[in-house]
């Protein structure tokens, strides 16, 4: 293969790989936004948080099964806290009052987390090998194939939840229209308290593969700001729409990383996904899936 | 029938009290501070309300009252901040109000570009595109080593404050300066929120199709909106750098920053003027009142580090709090507590 | 013919469903005429094609002497046009004074530095446009409220604060969407007596949505019955009320649409 075209298609497995990485925080906003209508702000911060639990108690000597246990058992009773804590008492409110209400949450659960486990560098190894395989002349990394396999494995889980169960198939009529889901007799409490506990377990994993990637810290609560213009692009209630968005937003980040940098400078990976996203939401108001909706006055 | 001329309700607003009430706050301001101040007053606690105050003030416009919600102020801080440091650098002959106005207007130029999404875009997608303008501002301020005059750090010392000859350099000087731009800018604000234009932003805010329908220019008020809002917040910013900090550098006009100033509105209240100032005055006062706290409570256990994570949950926990119990802010709780002691008589 | 308002076969569909099949309407000047029909009919969709908030998919529209396929929504003040919704449309954080001063926004000429700078341009316009309001807040005897936020207000006073809103422009053309709806008999009849003397004080044509067919026989002038997006039936209050189409499709929904 051509020496130049072999680079670009690395770079662009590289990014398309990362990109799984932010579908990965993505979908955790989608399944909440889609049955209640908020955007999570504090999706990053609870990865911190369960990333923090886990190589914690890890440091501790407890084994990997019984930490990753202790935490979603942790995360659980978080998700559920902030469901009926803070979002309960202000149902009906404007979406941007909810939105406002998650920023509170991040940084009291930023704080909380960096109090109780401190504020130090925590090293996450997950145990796989992260030297660069060799496949038909492209290096790819094997923790960036390892995060794309557990992200299509959460993902199928998920669906088969949603397809078989009752709270799934409830969690569909909620998200598809929830005055009707009500008045079916759904109770969306219930629902509520189900999607904060499987965002809870989508935290719990994408803050195990960004802290193994990243080091556990305090950073890690602003993958937050990675997801935003995969979001923007996919549609804030769409999996799907996350999952494509967060391929084309790492795609065009490692592009542009590499091929525009040297052009413009260094260090424009912070706001290049945005533009990119909103660019094209500005040529295409639906956004990548989203179907236009009819103002009714 | 149809000429009642006497109110049967007395009317919510007392201009003449709020009037005499404001008197009495720069008297005191302007009068009494100034006489009994002492340095850690004005430096650690006056000189930042008072630019928080504005910043807030600033975005209050843009997202209490014309409804148009942004997560990128200290961008725009940043911005007003840098011009004028440029504008000082490179313009010395320029007397330092006119330098202040320059860079606000170099600062609502950008928020008019800001603004401009806000024509396609609504609720959150407008927020995350304002997030796009804090990333970009943010980078091009360390990439551009230029604009802080190449110095290695990208930090650099903030002119001396001199008007007309005269120093206002120390701690009391750069208070007074504060102060009146801040008050300048408020009354501008006042006006502003109490004229047709005023009344077109909770037009905007409120009913965007019936706003539309009476004949209000929808995208030239929001863009208005942006660029006004977006002067003030410039402003904010010069007086964070020059009269407070002492010091431009980018780091200062982060992402929390953007995060405190709209906590501020907040707390204080949306579509307040009156909540601009509360907020910012207890935002500045809570890490104080904290360190006290804790210090008295856990003893030598209390570092800073300890102070800063408490810091965060208390904040973070105010909001929460106030959405829920009091969505109208520090301002209705002020309101409710006057109703009360005037009641009796 | 000297209509003032002229539809003319207007068709509009929402992805699939037919909101308007090429619908006409010809109301003339200083008419006060009622759009009435089950619900689904396609009356909302009607005035909000005339007043530019749908783009019909065929057909005209002409206000006075112009013509549009979309009426402009932006131009609507200026050509004369105001109207009310059928769902409160009103800005809750402004008092009952502002809301219907920002009624003469179209009217608004000093620019912003006089307004912040108190120009007497600005202070005379300003004076103009608070008597002319207050007047319209005496004559709809809202002057009790007139400093209450709009959104504290009762439904009732609400609908009327919202026809203030319109009617301090002095529109040619006034296009209300259930101004009664959720109202007392009573209030009925009071909302009746503001209508009729809109048209006496200034000449104004009116088109209205209506359910209660006691009150649309006794207001208005003439009527046009919509089903199914379909216009089924024109004329006056007495016509209407014996063709038998109308009776077909409408009349023996009467007695749900009371109870609605």
């Amino acid at each position: 293969m051509n020496p130049d075209l072999a680079f670009l298609v690395e770079v662009l497995v590289g990014g398309l790989l990362s990109g799984v990485m932010y579908a990965l925080v993505a979908i955790g906003f989608v399944l909440i936004y889609k049955t209640s209508g908020v955007l999570n702000f504090a999706q990053g911060a609870m990865l911190l948080f369960a990333a923090l639990t886990f190589v914690s108690l890890t440091e501790r000597g407890v084994p990997f099964a019984g930490a990753f246990a202790a935490t979603l058992g942790v995360m659980v009773l978080l998700g559920l806290t902030i469901e009926r804590a803070v979002l309960r008492p202000l149902v009906n409110q404007p979406p941007i009052t909810l939105f406002m209400a998650t920023l509170g949450v991040a940084y009291v659960i930023e704080g909380a987390a960096q109090l109780a486990w401190g504020t130090q560098v925590h090293g996450l190894d997950l145990g796989i090998d992260d030297t660069p395989m060799d496949i038909a002349g492209i290096l790819v990394s094997r923790f960036d194939l390892f995060a794309a396999a557990v992200a299509g494995l959460m993902v199928a889980i998920l669906s088969l939840f949603f397809r078989y169960t009752r709270t799934g198939l409830a969690f569909r009529a909620v998200a598809d229209d929830p005055l009707a889901a009500l008045n079916t007799g759904l109770r969306l409490p219930r629902i509520w308290a189900a999607v904060w506990i499987a965002s809870g377990l989508v935290a719990l994993i994408a803050g195990l593969l960004w802290g193994a990637r990243l080091g556990v810290q305090f950073s890690l609560s602003l993958v937050v700001l990675k997801a935003l213009p995969v979001l923007v692009l996919g549609g804030f209630d769409s999996i799907l729409g996350a999952i494509v968005a967060g391929l084309i937003v790492g795609a065009v980040e490692k592009l542009s990383e590499v091929y525009l940098g040297p052009v413009i400078g260094g260090g424009i990976e912070g706001w290049i996904a945005y533009v990119a996203a909103l660019g094209f939401l500005l040529l295409k108001p639906s956004g990548l899936f989203g179907l236009r909706s009819v103002e009714r006055v | 029938m149809a000429t009642t001329s006497s109110p049967v309700a007395p009317p919510l607003r007392r201009p003449s009290a709020n009037r005499v009430g404001l008197v009495l706050l720069l008297v005191l301001a302007y009068g009494l501070v100034p006489l009994v101040g002492t340095s850690y007053l004005y430096e650690a606690i006056l000189t930042p309300f008072l630019a928080l105050s504005l910043a807030a003030l600033g975005l209050n416009l843009l997202t209490g009252y014309a409804g148009q919600l942004s997560l990128g102020s200290s961008a725009f801080m940043a911005l007003g901040a840098y011009a004028a440091f440029n504008l000082s650098l490179r313009l010395p002959v320029l007397p330092l109000p006119v330098t202040l106005v320059l860079a606000g207007l170099v600062s609502a130029l950008a928020g008019l570009i800001a603004g401009l999404p806000a024509l396609r875009l609504r609720g959150f997608y407008l927020a995350v595109s304002t997030l796009a303008v804090q990333f970009f501002v943010a980078w091009v301020l360390n990439r551009f080593g230029w604009l802080s005059n190449d110095s290695p750090s990208g930090v650099v010392s903030a002119p001396p404050l001199v008007i007309a000859g005269l120093s206002f350099e120390d701690a009391r000087g750069r208070y007074l300066v504060s102060l009146t731009v801040v008050s300048l800018l408020t009354l501008f604000a006042w006006r502003l929120v109490a004229s047709p234009t005023g009344r077109s932003f909770v037009a905007v805010r409120d009913n965007e199709t019936a706003a539309r329908v009476i004949g209000v220019e929808v995208a030239r008020t929001k863009l208005l909106a942006f660029a006004l809002s977006s002067f003030i917040v410039g402003i904010a910013g010069v007086l964070w750098a020059f009269a407070y900090l002492r010091t431009v550098e980018p780091a200062g006009f982060n992402l929390d920053r953007s995060f405190q100033i709209l906590f501020i509105v907040i707390i204080g209240g949306l579509g307040t003027l009156r909540g601009a100032f509360l907020g910012a005055g207890l935002i500045v006062v809570l890490p104080l009142l904290l360190s006290r706290l804790g210090a008295a409570l856990l003893g030598d256990g209390f570092d800073s580090g300890t102070l800063e994570m408490g810091q965060r949950i208390a904040l973070g926990g105010l909001i929460v709090a106030f959405l829920i119990r009091e969505p109208a802010g520090l301002v209705a709780l002020l309101d409710r507590a006057v109703r009360r002691v005037r009641r009796p008589a | 013919m000297n209509a003032f308002l002229a539809v003319d076969a207007v068709s509009l569909g929402f992805g699939g469903a037919v909101a308007l099949d090429s619908v006409d309407l010809s109301v003339a000047k200083g008419e006060i005429h009622a759009v009435i029909g089950p619900n689904g009919a396609g009356k909302s969709s009607l005035l909000n094609a005339i007043s530019g908030l749908y783009r019909p998919d065929s057909g005209t529209i002409r206000i006075a002497d112009d013509g549009f396929s979309r009426v402009p929504t932006k131009r609507l003040a200026e050509l004369g046009v105001a109207r009310t919704f059928q769902n409160l449309a009103l800005f809750k954080g402004l008092s009952v004074l502002d809301t219907v001063m920002a009624g003469l926004v179209h009217r608004q000429s000093a620019g912003l530095a006089a307004q912040i700078f108190g120009l007497p341009a600005a202070r005379r316009e300003a004076r103009e446009h608070r008597e002319r309001a207050e007047a319209v807040i005496a004559s709809l005897d809202l002057a009790d409220v007139r400093d209450r936020l709009a959104g504290t207000l009762p439904y009732g006073v609400q609908k009327r604060v919202e026809l203030a809103r319109a009617l301090v422009a002095r529109p040619r053309l006034l296009l209300l969407d259930e101004p009664m709806a959720g109202m007392t008999a009573t209030e009925k009849q009071r909302m009746s007596g503001y209508i009729r003397a809109a048209r006496v004080s200034s000449g104004t044509t009116i088109v209205l949505i209506e359910h209660d067919i006691g009150v649309v026989m006794s207001l208005s002038d003439r009527v046009t019955v919509l089903d199914h997006g379909r216009r089924i039936a024109s004329g006056t209050p007495a016509e209407v009320q014996a063709d038998p189409a109308v009776l077909a499709a409408y009349l023996g929904l009467a007695f749900d649409e009371e109870a609605a």
